[in-house]
């Protein structure tokens, strides 16, 4: 009975450990979640946009990415993907999406006759760069999985 | 899961864009049938497009296309001369199918063009996740 039960406190003391490297990264890597996630979902807006593009009244979409980085990092972003927390002890998924409220009409430049306001050539580009963008999220944070796992290989000759 | 929605918005756009194709090639093909199954003469199809959220709880964000409905053309019929076709009417002139060449020319480049755009979507999408997926290595 007492090994059983010194083998259970040895499970929980390694799982707080665990837990608290599992924090450290979590602080390490600090908005760049968010900023992925957003990325992600930016280009979805963007290809609903250009899927849309010859069909009548569709009006294209799009969001200020900085103001909704801000607002998913101080958590007041209310995410269209959140986990739902039916327990205190869950951890709060924020997964740093952003609310469809924070979604803006894009201003037309050239008005056409069955009310589509999609400018490919505008959504075109906006969407390179935001999977460019997306690449650079992941290249600094591969960035620093490999410091980490760098601080965690043993030095010893 | 925003990516896979990428899949599910440029998929409909490239099955609402090859249906509008559909309608061209059956326009073009149907350009000079002087009787159609009815008995009348060909009329011009075309496609319409409607918005429809692919996304969960009708997702403003994920905004993908449905062909909502095929409509006729109400253009008049061609009239072309030719009194010795049986079609022929009393002046000695035959309906000719409503269909403008021209105008079905320009629908299949742009609905060519807009294909090639949806399959380019779907190629930075499927880039982007296995660079994603290629993190932890």
């Amino acid at each position: 009975m007492a090994g059983t039960k010194n083998a259970l406190l040895l499970t929980s003391a390694i799982s707080i450990s665990n837990r608290a490297m599992i924090d450290r990264i979590e602080s390490d890597l600090g908005n760049l979640h968010s900023a992925l996630n957003l990325r992600a979902y930016r280009q979805e807006v963007l290809a609903s946009n250009i899927a849309n593009a010859d069909t009548p009244n569709y009006k294209a979409r799009d969001f200020d990415f900085k103001t909704a980085l801000n607002n998913a990092t101080s958590g007041k972003g209310t995410g269209a993907i959140d986990m739902t927390v039916t327990s205190s002890r869950h951890i709060a998924g924020s997964s740093g999406a952003t609310s469809s409220s924070d979604l803006q009409y894009r201003t037309e430049y050239q008005g056409s006759v069955d009310g589509n306001t999609v400018n490919l050539d505008v959504e075109r580009s906006a969407f390179t760069e935001n999977a460019l963008q997306y690449e650079t999220t992941l290249t600094v944070i591969r960035g620093k999985f490999s410091s980490l796992s760098a601080a965690l290989q043993s030095q010893g000759s | 899961m925003s990516l896979t929605n990428v899949f599910a918005i440029a998929g409909s756009a490239l099955t609402a864009q090859s249906a509008r194709l559909n309608a061209t090639s059956s326009n073009l093909a149907n350009a000079d049938s002087v009787a159609g199954a009815d008995g009348q003469p060909y009329r011009a199809k075309e496609v319409v497009f409607k918005a429809v959220s692919m996304g969960a709880n009708n997702d403003p964000s994920a905004m993908g296309v449905q062909v909502s409905q095929v409509v006729e053309s109400a253009a008049p019929f061609r009239m072309t001369y030719e009194p010795n076709n049986p079609a022929a009417n009393t002046d000695g002139y035959v309906s000719m199918p409503n269909v403008n060449v021209v105008d079905e020319m320009v629908n299949m480049i742009s609905a060519s063009r807009a294909y090639q755009n949806n399959v380019e979507v779907m190629n930075t999408a499927k880039t982007m996740m296995q660079k994603a997926l290629t993190l932890a290595q």
